[in-house]
């Protein structure tokens, strides 16, 4: 659970944020609705999780409300994950 | 009673010369949209009136004035004259949607400058095409933004001032930074605004084409006199209303009708600066008690996705008139719209280089959903045989859309490149690049692009710009961008790439090289999906074949392909 925390929060910041962007990211920090990922890379966030966590998320599940927070994306990935 | 009344008897009497004597405007007067917005308004008694409610991603919000808008923006016109910027200049604005944008907008053009808006999550070289092309002089922008301006300029030496308006005694300003707090800065009570007149430049917007770079649509101080009218009529905007229009200022629905529109009206209106969720939309229609709401078909579906039991959750009586604009509004979304907000969304049609609505669905009017309406008054539309480019006058019969030249807005030229801008013309018809026909009723039903642009969520993407940044990867050799049909964005980017030997294909490359391209141009030109190939389908001569690709992913036949290169 706190691998897969780090490891999402790690691609964020990396990914999502400017070299020099020193905003707090934590797990609870609104991606979303915050401004940090918007709806067209959050294509991108969700190809990342199906290949690093071997899932397949349904589009219809890839809501804004699902990838809005890290500890929301992580909800949505076990949910996949078990099943 | 709606702004205009009845649409037959406004196309029996129309003129401009409406919109000019509403706004006390004369032929040969100084205008400056700038002043229009906010001094004009105090003058008119509407000085402690709100004109801004903005609301920023944590649900804090800020509350100004009409005669606070004055002296802010007073104030920017100021600090950017003593900066060294002259008039006729090009002043970039690159930032999220705070109060700095709606304010330093105004400031620019108060001192005839020429406003350069570009929407924020733009990469560092979909900004440095832009900001070369127009030698920009200065850049207002935020903390979280500003790394992007650093990484390009040592290669803009025009750039001589980056204006960082959320820094603070924690940011290490470096080579041609300032800090501008608006909120902290003294207010200007006076300034005597620039006098542009009705053709000096006002506002330079960038669209993207199928070949070459993007192109900078010009627009004059004139213009005010489409967006104002427009906005009262297919908008109908009334005194009491409070307006939202959700689209990013670093596009042109957001200047024309989130900006000049709305406050040339004297309308208090609502900015929510956060991200898309459908819960806080409806929350904040509600908190605000939004009455006219223009959004766009993008967004119109995602809630649709939510469903109506979210809609049930909140109390959206105050919701009054619904227009929509970016791409063709589906039938299915019009009647979505009715069942949930007991309202159908008006479709609207225009582009960055009209500057204002052209085709719409005006209050009053009986809505055929799918259709983008009929034209507004004073504008005279057609749909042009495709080879004659003569108008079509059977009914049903799919054209070119054209407009007469000569409404206000109409952008002068594209920045810096009048040959492009002439190549617009035909037979004396500005053609917009869009297919579609007239009904016999005169409603006109949008076909689709004539040409390669990819029309992603309203934003239009031009494929040039992306296979170039494409080739700049090192494991691309060729590459070709098409749309691919989207249920909610109408059209996505997807890329076809052909790999330079000794890289093999897989969804970690393909992952690398959509982050590539959403870092270095935007996300929307990032490819949602990536099509590794052998080769590309090419004419004999070279030329990449797209129309080929974009017909296998909408499956529509290829069309004639004799020019097709043989392997």
């Amino acid at each position: 659970m706190d691998d897969m925390k780090q490891m999402i929060l790690d691609y964020v910041r990396r990914e999502y944020l400017e070299e020099d962007d020193d905003r707090e990211l934590n797990e609870n920090t609104k991606l979303i609705t915050g401004g940090i990922v918007d709806s067209f890379s959050m294509v991108s966030l969700k190809r990342f999780l199906e290949k690093k966590y071997s899932v397949q998320i349904p589009d219809a599940e890839a809501s804004p409300e699902a990838f809005d927070t890290v500890n929301s994306i992580i909800a949505l990935v076990n949910r996949f994950k078990k099943a | 009673m709606s702004n205009i009344g009845t649409y037959e008897e406004r196309l029996k009497s129309f003129d401009w010369s409406i919109a000019e004597k509403e706004l006390d405007y004369k032929s040969g007067d100084k205008i400056n949209i700038g002043w229009f917005l906010s001094d004009r308004n105090c003058q008119k008694g509407l000085a402690k009136k709100l004109a801004l409610i903005h609301e920023d991603h944590e649900g804090k919000v800020r509350k100004y004035t009409f005669d606070d808008m004055r002296t802010i923006t007073n104030a920017m016109a100021v600090f950017l004259q003593k900066l060294g910027i002259k008039p006729g200049e090009r002043v970039c604005i690159f930032m999220d949607r705070a109060p700095e944008l709606y304010f330093s907008f105004q400031g620019i053009l108060k001192m005839g400058g020429v406003a350069q808006p570009l929407f924020s999550a733009f990469g560092d070289e979909s900004l440095f095409t832009r900001l070369d092309n127009a030698k920009t002089a200065a850049i207002f922008t935020q903390k979280k933004h500003v790394a992007k301006v650093r990484k390009i300029l040592n290669t803009l030496p025009e750039l001589r001032h980056i204006i960082i308006v959320d820094a603070d005694e924690t940011t290490t300003l470096r080579d041609r930074e300032i800090a501008y707090n608006m909120e902290k800065e003294p207010r200007v009570e006076s300034f005597e605004v620039f006098p542009s007149t009705a053709e000096t430049p006002s506002v330079l917007h960038y669209t993207s084409g199928t070949t070459g770079q993007p192109k900078g649509a010009q627009h004059v101080h004139y213009s005010l006199i489409s967006q104002y009218l427009t906005a009262k009529w297919v908008l109908d905007l009334q005194p009491d209303d409070i307006y939202w229009c959700n689209a990013d200022p670093g596009w042109v629905t957001g200047t024309s009708y989130g900006i000049i529109g709305p406050w040339a009206n004297g309308i208090t209106q609502v900015v929510l600066d956060a991200g898309f969720s459908a819960e806080r939309w409806y929350k904040t229609i509600e908190k605000h008690k939004i009455t006219v709401w223009y959004s766009a078909p993008t967004a119109i579906r995602l809630l649709m996705r939510e469903g109506t039991e979210v809609v049930k959750k909140h109390d959206l009586s105050c919701l009054r008139h619904l227009c929509s604009v970016g791409e063709p509004l589906n039938p299915e979304a019009v009647i979505w719209s009715q069942e949930a907000f007991g309202k159908m969304f008006h479709d609207t049609f225009w582009q960055t280089e009209t500057g204002c609505i052209v085709i719409t669905n005006v209050p009053g009017m009986p809505i055929k959903p799918g259709s983008m309406g009929k034209p507004f008054p004073g504008i005279t539309a057609a749909v042009l045989d495709l080879k004659t480019y003569e108008p079509i006058t059977k009914a049903g019969t799919v054209g070119l859309i054209a407009l007469k030249p000569g409404w206000p807005s109409m952008m002068r030229t594209y920045w810096n490149n009048p040959t492009v801008y002439q190549s617009k013309f035909k037979n004396g018809w500005y053609v917009c690049g869009d297919r579609a026909s007239i009904d016999a009723d005169g409603y006109y039903w949008f076909v689709g692009r004539d040409d390669d642009v990819i029309n992603t969520g309203g934003h239009l993407v031009g494929p040039f710009e992306i296979e170039s940044a494409l080739l700049e990867h090192p494991a691309v050799a060729e590459s070709a961008a098409v749309g691919k049909p989207d249920q909610v964005n109408m059209e996505v980017v997807k890329a076809f790439v052909a790999l330079k030997p000794g890289f093999q294909p897989g969804d970690d490359l393909e992952l690398e090289i959509m982050n590539f391209i959403r870092k270095k141009l935007s996300p929307l030109a990032m490819p949602q999906e990536i099509e590794f190939v052998k080769s590309l389908p090419k004419t004999r001569s070279g030329k990449i074949m797209r129309r080929v690709l974009r017909a296998q992913e909408w499956g529509e036949p290829i069309g004639d392909i004799s020019t097709l290169e043989n392997d």
